[in-house]
């Protein structure tokens, strides 16, 4: 994986709280066994009238979201379902990070290993951000913190071993296989 | 002075926790399926790596294989081509790597959450994962279960670990005894009506207190399934008699001395007196009605005599209610219900088939609605069969089908239409879950099934008293 320190980026608003792994990919477009393509289903049952046709109301169908590289969501983001597949339809349509004020515990986990960055903010932030869409922020993972246009900082915190990872590039799996002597200890000792 | 969760946790710390690093959990038992799977045999090939333990690895198919006989046994393709994709996929990689399958025929394939306590694969004090958020229902036996995604499931594939960090504890204790009528999915539906759908977020939910020790395994299955729903990755109960009995003597379980010597260990695994838990709820499970949902999530539930609630200020709300074509302050018995769903990881196994038919039976499903049954396992639909119940629905006027998941999630082409209301045993009331447009009511077999010969949402108890 690339690594991640910090970048520029526009932010897109849906102000819905528990906004479920459903919406963000409807289980139909989970029959596929590669990741590529996921972004043009993203959100699909919102985005598309049943017709296929664009519903112009939809946050990510305005003009003004084209570009955009932040999701910024109500409460208790990508609840429900296990599918990786939400972060990867968000990252294949374009997204680098998701903001709320809680983020769901496998969506969040899932996004970490993906390189989406799910940052959790305080109320007051959340709600300036959800009522500026479109504003330009600096997500400093570095730093641990986003950069609002005024200048303030609002901090975040990402799990210290997940950060590391996504600062260096560096592979969990490449991490955990590191570990084989414990493991195997850990067979013998325990006959599993 | 340990709780459960700690004592499971830390018998399977092959390295623990830092502030700089997670701890490396060791995995006892790996469940698959063809859904959240390919994805993961694909990074293991990139890295040419084997799988770890293939022993403590079982596959399954359930979420996109068909329902209909014509389509599993032979006489029909498989009519979701994609579908059909993916399930020659997991053979082709099962194959590939050693790891036992039951494949689309097999007498043992079923949901995979039904499956592992059938086998008695789910023990007490085990870690069990899969790439699936309903792995929260092995902790009915009192196994530390939880959902993970595909990356994950790779890195157990690779290395039978996780790297994780410590989970909070939140202690929910259910007094007295559920009334004639409630069932388990009632109990939980309630407890998430309390703690709202992000309520259990970064915890592991332990249930306890005596309307909770009453319960059968079934029903421990079916309230833990939905830990999820409450926003927890795994819950817990502690095993009893009630788990050793369920266990003593299926396939994999332990026999002779080590059945025992197995049993000895698992009852000093419940939470110490005393024990600490981060959060606490209480409730009193007497006080308790059967229970229904309104919205388009499983927190938005109320009791089956109650009236749609009124949240005017709150635009979501709002919007929920108009999906589901319901106004606040109307009753929620007597709306009419086009589809009733019996089946799924929550409710699709033997007692609950048995439940819902002790209602149908002698009764006709209303005219214009549609009664769809899919039996939990295929183990569930032979003893559904050897008694009869596949009898008393088809003369009901439902449909009996082959095991799957079918209309919980609507992958296999069994799907709830657009604007249809259904009532379903399943965990999730999302916007589209049954299919695009649906509109979903969760509730348990009893009500599920009472809804079906009324054609209205319908209080079980009506029915049962006669
Ligand atoms: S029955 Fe539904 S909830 Fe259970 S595993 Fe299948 S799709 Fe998931």
């Amino acid at each position: 994986m690339e690594p991640i320190r910090q970048f520029r980026a526009r932010t897109v608003a849906m102000p819905q709280a528990n906004i479920d792994t459903d919406q963000i990919i409807p289980a139909r477009f989970l029959r596929t066994t590669v990741r590529a393509g996921l972004g043009e289903k993203l959100f699909a049952d919102w985005r598309y009238a049943a017709d296929g046709a664009p519903r112009p109301e939809f946050a990510l169908n305005q003009a003004a979201a084209a570009g955009c590289e932040v999701l910024v969501a109500g409460r208790n983001f990508g609840c429900g379902s296990s599918r990786e597949h939400a972060p990867w339809a968000l990252l294949d349509y374009g997204f680098r990070a998701v903001i709320s004020t809680e983020i769901a515990d496998i969506f969040r986990s899932n996004s970490l290993k993906n390189g989406l960055l799910p940052i959790v903010v305080d109320e007051t932030s959340a709600a300036w951000l959800l009522a500026n869409p479109g504003c330009e922020l600096l997500v400093d993972l570095e730093g641990s913190h986003v950069l609002l246009p005024g200048g303030r900082a609002v901090p975040f915190q990402i799990e210290r071993f997940a950060r590391y990872c996504l600062l260096n590039g560096v592979d969990e799996l490449g991490y955990l296989r590191s570990q084989e002597a414990a493991i195997a200890r850990y067979e013998r000792r325990n006959q599993a | 002075m340990k709780t459960m969760f700690q004592k499971i946790w830390e018998r399977h710390e092959v390295v623990p926790e830092t502030a700089d690093t997670p701890a490396v959990l060791y995995i006892d038992l790996h469940l698959v399926h063809e859904v959240t799977s390919p994805q993961a045999f694909t990074m293991l090939r990139a890295q040419q790596l084997r799988v770890r333990r293939p022993e403590l690895t079982l596959a399954t198919m359930d979420h996109s294989t068909p329902t209909r006989t014509a389509q599993v046994f032979g006489g029909a393709p498989i009519t979701v081509e994609s579908a059909a994709q993916q399930i020659g996929e997991l053979e082709k990689n099962c194959a590939q790597y050693g790891v036992e399958l039951f494949d689309l025929r097999h007498r043992l394939r079923g949901i995979v959450h039904i499956v592992g306590p059938e086998l008695g694969l789910t023990q007490p004090g085990k870690t069990v994962v899969c790439g699936d958020s309903h792995t929260s229902t092995h902790g009915a036996f009192g196994a530390l279960a939880f959902g993970i995604g595909t990356t994950e499931v790779a890195h157990v594939l690779a290395t039978q670990c996780l790297l994780q960090r410590r989970a909070k504890t939140f202690a929910i204790s259910v007094g007295g005894r559920l009334a004639a009528g409630v069932t388990a999915k009632d109990l939980i539906l309630a407890i998430i009506g309390r703690t709202g759908v992000g309520g259990g977020t970064g915890h592991v939910l332990e249930y306890r207190g005596e309307a909770v020790r009453a319960l059968d395994m079934e029903q421990r299955m079916t309230v833990c399934n939905m830990s999820i729903e409450a926003g927890a990755r795994a819950g817990l109960i502690a095993p009893d008699d009630t788990t050793f009995e369920y266990l003593a003597g299926r396939p994999c379980a332990p026999s002779g001395s080590a059945w025992d010597d197995a049993v000895a260990g698992w009852r000093s695994l419940g939470s110490d007196p005393g024990a600490v838990f981060d959060r606490e709820l209480a409730l009193d499970g007497s006080a308790l009605e059967p229970m229904i949902t309104y919205g388009t999530n499983p927190g938005m539930v109320m009791p089956i005599s109650g009236t749609i609630p009124s949240q005017p200020d709150d635009l979501e709300f709002g919007k929920a209610l108009a999906y589901m074509g319901f106004e606040a302050g109307a009753p929620i018995r007597n709306q009419p219900v086009n589809v009733v769903f019996l089946g799924s990881c929550t409710n699709g196994r033997l007692s609950d088939l048995r439940a819902a038919a002790s209602v149908l039976r002698g009764h006709r499903v209303a005219r214009g609605v549609q009664l769809l049954v899919v039996p939990g396992s295929q183990q569930v639909k032979a003893a559904a069969e050897a008694e009869g119940l596949d009898r008393v629905f088809i003369e009901a006027g439902g449909e009996w089908r082959e095991s799957g998941c079918s209309m919980c999630i609507g992958m296999n082409g069994d799907n709830v239409g657009a604007g249809q209301v259904s009532v379903s045993t399943s965990n999730r009331n999302f916007e589209g879950r049954q299919g695009r447009g649906a509109r979903t009511l969760l509730a348990s077999p009893l009500t599920a099934a009472a809804s079906a010969v009324r054609g209205q949402v319908t209080d079980p108890r009506e029915l049962l008293n006669g």
